[in-house]
């Protein structure tokens, strides 16, 4: 094993854990606003990647191009999520917990059966964009562009959504995640703040999705295994951090590569799940959770 | 209404509860004999046997409050004790099936001991992981078969080791008294200390913890009963489908599928989960056969719709519209 090979793997472990951490930041971001875990994260990302998929393959737009409109259309999901679902699922007096755990369960089941009638099972990938099949080459190194540029995509997406919480609507959702009840006596809407939450969350999954998609196969089932990473990524960061989410994000990337790497890759899920454990033990809510 | 009086009120309603599952048990047992349809059957057992895994997981998460995700640990445990006991060792599962209890509540309390320092969402994702871990160990695990899994061979016609192939009702009585047994351990439960101990925890878990209530330890009991009861119900399955493989035992969706009956009936209730595995089992049966048989998604997709419509509309589960919304209020739920 060379330490170039090494290098290799660490940096491909880095690219995929920059968009574990996008994943898991779109899932944190609606938790730390409303307590609500959304199940159905991983059929969001499914559902970004079909889009790209049927978009590129329609009207031949690339992946990097239609970041964009993928972003809008999960933006304009999860505004209808929260007001036909998660609205109704905050209201309930009784065992609101479950409630909200199974009714995303619900959707999480619903939208896998919707793509398996429209789209078949059928594993499909984008063979022929800008970026397929092309590659950087620093010194030992060679670095596959789409993830690459995925890779870049996810931190910008990280940076806008830091500019986002600077901003007048980022203390409105700060504030409404703060105490729900105060923030209606200073005029801000929590219904729309909510709503705008779960917009902003979805489109963050967008994102990862459309990037996603410049690489990685897509199938009615392709969300749940990123969907537990993110769950993991999101409980070890803590839930309601960007910063965890990030953090968290690099780590199981790189913890999932090198098992890969030097133990067995088959075993690569049950080193990530382990660091996890380990960590839980000592924190029990995460390395920057506070909530 | 004073103390005595509301205790009164209290123990004649158990008693008659008490009387209902015992008419309930009867009733089930005659309408056995008369069925001779082997999906009628198979529909059936399988409905008993979510009802006795829901009743496992409802004294976790419904009276104790703790929303496990990752049950199909110890069903999957359950399944192979008993299995490599037989195949192994000759252990016949009729005995294998109460080491396989045994052995999943000792991982119920493993599990537990960490992941109870957790609280809400943090505690669910725990569990879900922990299920992970284990579904993907066993995957790799060769000796126990990784991932072609364990075939059972068939013997003989036996009682004890639990393997009946001319007809499909021995089962049928073997997972009614599976269910029997769940739900009688949740009727003593419900009116022992621990069962108002759990109900403490979970309704405040700081109100309970300053009236010198040990939280731990409660929660732990809880594991230990739920994890053997769902360990009791993996080897049963194991037997009556004789094969088992990490897809088929040990995944997400089992998990979900063990508490979704609790959930669908009434969490924390007696009639819950019976309810709920009534509802559930035919439901995802018929859409499966009737609609799924071309993997066209129709079934999942009326299923996953029925889930988020039960939750939202009736959170207190099914339940609540025989009992009415006053008495589950009430408390004693």
């Amino acid at each position: 094993m060379t330490p170039a090979l090494v290098m290799q793997v660490a940096l491909g472990g880095l690219l995929m854990g920059l968009i574990y951490a996008l994943v898991a930041a779109g899932l944190s971001l609606i938790f730390g606003l409303m307590d609500v875990v959304n199940f159905a994260h991983g059929e969001l990302l499914m559902l970004a990647m079909y889009a790209t998929f049927f978009i590129h393959r329609g009207f031949g737009l690339d992946p990097i191009v239609q970041l964009p409109i993928i972003a809008l259309l999960l933006f304009g999901m999860g505004v209808v999520i929260y007001h036909g679902l998660i609205a109704r699922a905050l209201s309930v007096r009784f065992n609101r917990g479950m409630v909200q755990i199974f009714s995303t369960f619900g959707l999480a089941i619903f939208l896998r059966g919707a793509a398996q009638f429209a789209f078949g099972g059928d594993f499909r990938a984008i063979n022929h964009s800008w970026l397929a099949g092309r590659t950087l080459r620093l010194a030992t190194l060679s670095l596959p562009l789409p993830q690459l540029a995925a890779g870049l995509v996810c931190l910008l997406a990280f940076a806008a959504l830091m500019a986002i919480s600077r901003t007048e609507f980022g203390r409105a959702l700060e504030a409404t995640r703060e105490d729900r009840e105060a923030v209606a006596l200073i005029g801000i809407d929590r219904d729309r703040i909510f709503a705008l939450g779960w917009g902003l969350g979805c489109a963050t999954v967008g994102c990862a999705g459309a990037m996603l998609a410049g690489f990685y196969y897509v199938s009615p089932d392709v969300g749940a295994n990123f969907a537990l990473i993110a769950y993991v990524t999101v409980a070890l960061g803590g839930f309601g951090s960007l910063l965890g989410a990030l953090v968290a994000g690099l780590i199981i990337g790189e913890v999932e590569a090198l098992t890969a790497l030097f133990l067995e890759p088959s075993l690569k899920q049950v080193g990530m799940f382990a660091i996890y454990l380990a960590v839980l033990l000592f924190r029990p809510r995460g390395l920057f959770g506070t909530l | 209404m004073p103390p005595s009086e509301a205790g009164t009120a209290i123990a004649r309603r158990r008693r008659l509860e008490l009387s209902a599952g015992l008419v309930l048990l009867a009733a089930l047992a005659l309408l056995g004999l008369p069925i001779h349809d082997v999906y009628t059957q198979n529909l059936l057992i399988i409905a008993l046997l979510y009802a006795g895994l829901a009743q496992g997981w409802n004294i976790l998460g419904g009276y104790c409050g703790q929303v496990s995700l990752g049950h199909a640990l110890y069903f999957g445990i359950g399944a192979y004790v008993s299995t490599l006991l037989f195949v192994r060792l000759g252990v016949p599962p009729g005995l294998g099936m109460f080491a396989a209890g045994g052995v999943a509540g000792a991982a119920a309390l493993l599990v537990g001991w960490p992941a109870f320092r957790l609280s809400g969402h943090y505690y669910a994702i725990a569990t879900l992981v922990v299920g992970e871990i284990g579904y993907l160990l066993f995957l790799n695990w060769d000796l126990l078969g990784g991932a072609s899994g364990i075939t059972i061979p068939f013997k003989a016609e036996s009682l004890i080791d639990l393997q009946f192939r001319t007809s499909k009702l021995p089962f049928f009585y073997l997972t009614l008294a599976y269910a029997a047994l769940a739900w009688t351990l949740a009727w003593l439960l419900e009116g022992s200390r621990l069962g108002f101990v759990w109900r403490a925890v979970r309704d405040d878990m700081v109100a309970a913890r300053s009236l010198g209530v040990e939280i731990l330890p409660s929660k732990l009991a809880a594991a230990a009963i739920s994890g053997g009861l769902t360990g009791m119900g993996g080897a049963i399955y194991a037997q009556y489908v004789g094969y088992i493989d990490p897809d088929s035992v040990m995944t997400i969706e089992i998990s979900i599928l063990i508490a979704l009956p609790a959930v669908i009936g009434g969490v924390g209730t007696l009639w819950g989960p019976l309810l709920g595995a009534a509802v559930q089992v035919p439901i995802s049966e018929l859409t499966r056969s009737y609609l799924g048989g071309s993997g066209s998604g129709v079934d999942l997709m009326i299923y996953g719709g029925l889930i988020m419509l039960v939750a939202l509309a009736r959170p207190e589960g099914l339940f609540g519209l025989i009992a009415g919304k006053r008495r589950i209020d009430a408390g004693f739920s």
